[in-house]
């Protein structure tokens, strides 16, 4: 199994948000995280990233055999673990390029590769902004500095394509897309899919698992998983909402 | 200091004089505040240009003037108002004449709920708690020997008071008119305004003279905005081509008030104002916008102060100049972000054209910072009008003097355009075509 | 801030400072004090021409009736000028054919200090005069410079083989009654570089010297001098260590350039003295008086430093624009830490026509330290259409740092146009989150952020010195700051 959560809690500034998730994926795989606002999802999202403010509270999470919480956020990167930020963050003075080429050259150190020389470097660079058709001059500029929000959602997927992570959690990479951005995201992402990796898809609404089509669907309602099914769920929630599975929340475990 | 003592030995004599004149009232608690700021007025010595605060501002005209205490028989003439008073406002509105209040010529009929307008001259005669308990207490006599001046010679000046939860709907219009007559007098107007929690006020402070004579307006605005109190503030200086003008005006902000201030300017001999803003509660909010026209040998120094001392708090600031001859403008704008003032906003910008060779502008916007997440920001530019500009209304067949014109009013309108109450906004507007007019016919 | 970050940023002050051996080489040195027979004596021993000594007298006495200046954003106990040696020099060896006559420990100690003068020698195009304590040891590259009619020596040498030109420009640009430090300096100064660049002539390479610090209870006096004349292009690199001793030592550079007609001078600093332990202890006191005059038309001076080291930087490299159509440039990288005190900037001053200065300072304070930048802009009544940009810009790391800017805009012509811009900001705990989870540790992410942020700065170093400056604030930061 490559990622397997038991009974997770997370809280923020004394809050609890995620009382007790489960879910267990293998290579391969794709799983949607849906949800109303507010649920959980992206908590998850940062949790499983190791970010800070979180506290966690309960529970643990094995991934490849080794326990990640214990892991520092840039290990747990370097382990093969990728997040698509909802809100990718702006780093004036940085260039995509440098900050490509100092994580790639970092990862490889940490799994005992040499770093790739600056042609190699380039030329895998070119191949995989085909996969988003992400603009030349976008990789020149410093990281997400005054890129549109299309822009900047490409570019965390033309991210994941040169890092090749293992497990990939997008947050949200569809929402404020146009649909033609929608497509791109997608097909790239579809691209990256293989029997190797998984990945966690964590959005609202069914249209992207249109493109991506979703092995499991779960959905994350107060800090709990209240259901999962296969892709048809997806369908069925975006037809009916959410409502319905509130108020039967208590017949199902996730 | 020796230098200066024919003055100071001038102003000890009006503060005798003086003394003689009050009665009675020589023995009253808050003449015993005055007593103390001329003594320490008289400790003090005159800044000089060494200090870092008066580098660019060389005081010495004023201190080779001697001033004297007002007479108070000036009778106004029939014109003298309404060329003076501001057109089309409707407001409570206090006269000051030399520095005194005139009842007669005032309108504070039908006062709404909530609100004090009192003249500080009665206050004082009936020893008001109020009064003792705020004044003073902003603006600091200590190291500051015009503020200690001021309070030695306070005799009146507005004293506004709002109780909690009271929006006062019309402002409070405040007409500072000199009358000197040909005659050097001084003359320290104090203003002291607090608003309660939620309450809501618009005060304006306007100097004006009658004639070209030489005189010393030193004058102080002491205001607090309790939480939640918005106030917006304006100041209409047009004082004499041959005055002094020294002003302060210190502002307490509690928790979450809000606090607009504007000042237009179009100077005297040698003006100073100084302005401090200080945020003793989160969540406050400062404005601070000004625009000088100044020429001829006028001197004109702005110095602003706000105080992040706590966190949560957003300011912005923009000044602008115009300055033509040989004139001379001082910008000093200090934004101080203290440790514990996380997610501040400060933002200062400092624009000035100068249309003369001979006209000088020394700009210090100054940064200090001691908390790391904040977000501040300062420009200053000087130069002159936009040529691509002038060049565009020229191609659409507006001559060269005409685009001048459009260009400095729109340059100039920019500060105006934030002063919220029409009638003010209108007049500053035509403070500047005058000016720019003027300057048409000049040349 | 989260706890990680406070740790790094209590690393970083725990970082050790490289360059903190101490040389054990056989020295003469002053007894402490100064007097006019210390004056005397420091002339006697360089054997100097009698105008120079007069000079240095009438320095002194004029230093005796000046205080020392508290206007600048710093704080320190006073120092007892009467407990500082004023001369330290290696005891002299016979004299010097080649840099391979160099006593073998000071050899060392250079290589310790990454300049191997021969590395540097044969490998790189940079010729090398290497300042140790109050004299230069070595000047490589000779020949080859003195065949384009080059003079790069020290400064003893230069008043000994080119006493004209020392008597013709020393202090013009700094006159001995400019100000404290550099007033003390004329009186004391013991050594330093001199580089007159004839006509016509570009320096096909880089000049460098490299100051060292070594003898306790010493202060550093040296003064360089620097003469583009008509359509010369020079461009000079200044190096500066010092080893780690408790108590404060004082450095009172002074630096004149002069471009005359079409010429150009880049001069460019990597100063990294001792800047005390993480609780403050010891460093160096760096009041430096660095100043160029653009004396003909169409003639630059620009100045680019990087500032990690001291306890104290007190610096304000400036160009005075007198000739038509001069240009100065001022580029700086201020980074300070622990208990550091940065107070720097510049003085661009207009006096000819159509000039323009352009400042780019980046401030970084990270640790107790604060950080001011202090300038000033000044167009002349007579400098028709001066230009002048400002940019400063503060970043600060942790929140016990404090950055100030004091800039000084005073303009005196309406053809002026002057802009400055002024920004701080912090490196955001979700910047480096970010970076974290590409696999980049909290070190590395605040190291490309703070290179991100001097770039603008670090392209205008040489490339030899971009590369030194970047691994500088790497050493600055480490271990702190990721």
């Amino acid at each position: 199994m490559l990622l397997e959560i038991k009974n997770l809690h997370a809280k923020v500034e004394g809050k609890e948000i995620l009382k007790g998730i489960n879910l267990n994926i293998n290579e391969g795989e794709v799983h949607a995280i849906m949800g109303p606002n507010g649920s959980g999802k992206s908590t998850l999202a940062q949790v499983l990233a190791g970010r800070e403010d979180y506290e966690i509270t309960e529970g643990e999470v094995i991934y490849n055999g080794k326990n990640l919480l214990e892991l520092s956020p840039e290990d747990r990167a370097r382990e093969g673990i990728f997040l698509a930020f909802q809100y990718p963050v702006e780093i004036p003075g940085v260039s995509n390029t440098n900050l490509l080429k100092t994580a790639m050259n970092e990862i490889r150190k940490y799994r005992g590769q040499e770093a790739l020389d600056a042609m190699e470097f380039l030329t895998l660079l070119k191949e995989k902004m085909k996969i988003v058709e992400l603009d030349q001059s976008l990789i020149n500029r410093s990281v997400n500095e005054g890129f549109s929000g299309g822009e900047k959602k490409k570019n965390e997927i033309f991210q994941m394509a040169v890092l090749e992570p293992q497990l990939s959690i997008l947050d949200e990479t569809d929402s404020g897309l146009d649909i033609d951005a929608l497509r791109i995201v997608a097909n790239g992402i579809t691209k990256l899919k293989s029997d190797k990796n998984a990945i966690i898809v964590v959005t609202h609404y069914q249209r992207l698992l249109n493109y991506i089509i979703p092995d499991f669907v779960h959905v994350l309602y107060k800090g709990q998983i209240i259901k999962s099914g296969g892709k048809d769920l997806a369908l069925e929630l975006e037809d009916k909402g959410y409502d319905w599975l509130k108020v039967d929340k208590f017949q199902v475990t996730g | 200091m020796d230098k200066y003592k024919n003055i100071k030995e001038s102003f000890l004599n009006n503060f005798k004089d003086f003394e003689n004149s009050l009665n009675g009232e020589s023995k009253s608690d808050f003449h015993k505040i005055r007593k103390q700021a001329f003594n320490n007025f008289y400790e003090l010595d005159f800044p000089d240009r060494k200090n870092e605060e008066w580098r660019y501002t060389n005081i010495s005209p004023l201190l080779q003037q001697s001033f004297s205490i007002p007479n108070n028989n000036i009778k106004l003439d029939a014109t003298d108002l309404p060329n003076h008073i501001l057109k089309g406002i409707d407001a409570y509105v206090m006269i000051f004449v030399n520095g005194k209040f005139s009842a007669e010529h005032s309108h504070l009929e039908n006062i709404q709920k909530g609100i004090k307008i009192r003249c500080l001259a009665d206050c004082i005669k009936n020893n008001d708690k109020d009064l003792l308990q705020h004044f003073g207490k902003y603006a600091d006599c200590k190291n500051n020997i015009f503020t200690s001046l001021s309070t030695a010679f306070t005799t009146d000046g507005a004293f506004i008071t709002v109780d909690d939860n009271c929006v006062i709907e019309k402002p409070i219009y405040l007409l500072f008119l000199t009358k000197a007559g040909n005659v050097n007098i001084q003359t320290q107007p104090r203003n002291l305004i607090v608003a309660g929690k939620n309450s809501q006020l618009k005060v304006i402070e306007h100097f004006s003279s009658t004639d070209n004579s030489t005189y010393f307006t030193n004058t102080i605005t002491e205001i607090v905005a309790q939480e939640n109190a918005v106030i917006d503030h304006v100041k209409l200086q047009e004082e004499s081509i041959n005055a002094f003008h020294i002003a302060r005006m210190e502002v307490d902000q509690e928790r979450s008030s809000n606090f607009t201030s504007h000042l237009i300017s179009t100077g005297g001999k040698l003006s100073r104002n100084d302005l401090t803003s200080k945020f003793n509660g989160e969540g406050g909010e400062a404005m601070l916008n000004g625009l000088f026209l100044i020429e001829k040998d006028q001197l004109f120094d702005v110095h602003s102060f706000i105080d992040h001392a706590k966190p949560n708090c957003n300011s912005h600031e923009h000044y602008k100049g115009i300055l033509d001859d040989d004139s001379h403008g001082v910008f000093n704008g200090k934004i101080m972000v203290r440790k514990d003032a996380q997610k501040t906003n400060a933002f200062q910008e400092n624009n000035n054209i100068l249309l003369s060779t001979n006209s000088l502008i020394n700009t210090k916007p100054q940064l200090e910072i001691f908390a790391d997440d904040v977000k501040c920001s300062h420009g200053a530019t000087i130069g002159q009008l936009d040529n691509d500009a002038k060049f565009y209304l020229k191609s659409r067949g507006i001559g060269e003097e005409a685009s001048k014109e459009i260009l400095l009013h729109a340059f100039a309108s920019d500060v105006v355009n934030h002063i919220k109450i029409d009638a003010v906004k209108n007049y500053a507007e035509e403070i500047i075509t005058e000016r720019i007019n003027e300057r048409k016919k000049e040349s | 801030m989260s706890i990680t970050e406070q740790k790094k940023i209590e690393e970083i002050a725990n970082a050790d400072y490289k360059y903190g051996f101490v040389t054990d080489i056989d020295a003469i040195t002053l007894p402490k004090g100064l007097s006019e027979d210390i004056i005397i004596k420091i002339s006697e021993i360089k054997n100097e021409p009698k105008f120079l000594l007069e000079w240095r007298l009438k320095a002194f006495r004029h230093w005796q009736t000046m205080v020392e200046p508290d206007w600048a954003n710093i704080h320190y106990q006073k120092i007892d000028y009467q407990d500082i040696s004023y001369y330290s020099a290696p005891k002299e060896k016979p004299k010097l054919n080649s840099l391979d006559e160099v006593d073998p420990k000071l050899r060392e100690t250079f290589e310790k200090l990454g300049i191997s003068i021969d590395e540097q020698k044969r490998l790189s195009n940079v010729a090398v005069d290497a300042v140790f304590d109050s004299v230069s040891v070595a000047t490589s590259f000779k020949e080859t410079l003195s065949d384009l009619g080059i003079i790069f020596c020290s400064f003893s040498d230069a008043v000994k083989n080119h006493p004209d030109l020392i008597k013709k420009y020393l202090g013009t640009v700094v006159p001995y009654t400019d100000n404290f430090f550099a007033t003390l300096n004329s009186a004391v100064f013991s050594d330093g570089s001199f580089v007159y660049i004839p006509k016509g002539v570009r320096c096909p390479m880089e000049l460098s010297t490299y100051f060292r610090i070594n003898a306790a209870n010493t202060g550093q006096f040296e003064r360089t001098l620097i003469i583009a004349d008509e359509g010369a292009y020079v461009s000079y690199l200044e190096g500066c260590t010092a080893p780690r001793r408790d108590e404060n030592q004082l450095h009172a550079a002074v630096v004149e350039l002069i471009t005359l007609d079409n010429a150009e001078i880049k001069y460019s600093t990597v100063q990294n003295w001792y800047p005390g332990d993480k609780d403050g202890k010891g460093g160096i006191f760096n009041f430096v008086t660095k100043r160029g005059v653009a004396r003909g038309i169409n003639s630059k001076i620009s100045w680019t430093q990087v500032e990690t080291g001291s306890a104290i930087t007190w610096k304000y490299p400036s160009c005075i624009l007198q000739g038509d159509n001069s240009v100065g440039e001022f580029h700086s990288v201020a980074l300070t830490n622990n208990y550091q005190q940065a107070d720097t900037g510049t003085k661009m001053i207009h006096l000819g026509k159509n000039t323009s200065s352009t400042i780019i300072s980046k401030g970084i304070s990270a640790g107790k330290s604060n950080n001011s930048y202090r300038g000033l802009v000044k167009v002349t009544k007579k400098a028709d259409n001066a230009r002048n940009f400002s940019q400063c810009d503060s970043l600060l790391i942790g929140d016990k740092c404090g950055a100030h800017t004091f800039p000084y805009l005073d303009i005196n012509n309406s053809s002026a146009q002057v802009e400055h811009e002024a920004t701080t900001s912090k490196i955001g705990e979700d910047q480096i989150f970010y970076l974290n989870q590409r696999g980049i540790s909290t070190d590395d992410a605040i190291g490309l952020i703070v290179n991100g942020y001097c770039k603008e700065v670090f392209k205008k170093l040489p490339m030899e010195f971009a590369v030194e400056a970047q691994k500088l604030l790497g050493i600055s930061l480490e271990g702190s700051v990721g």
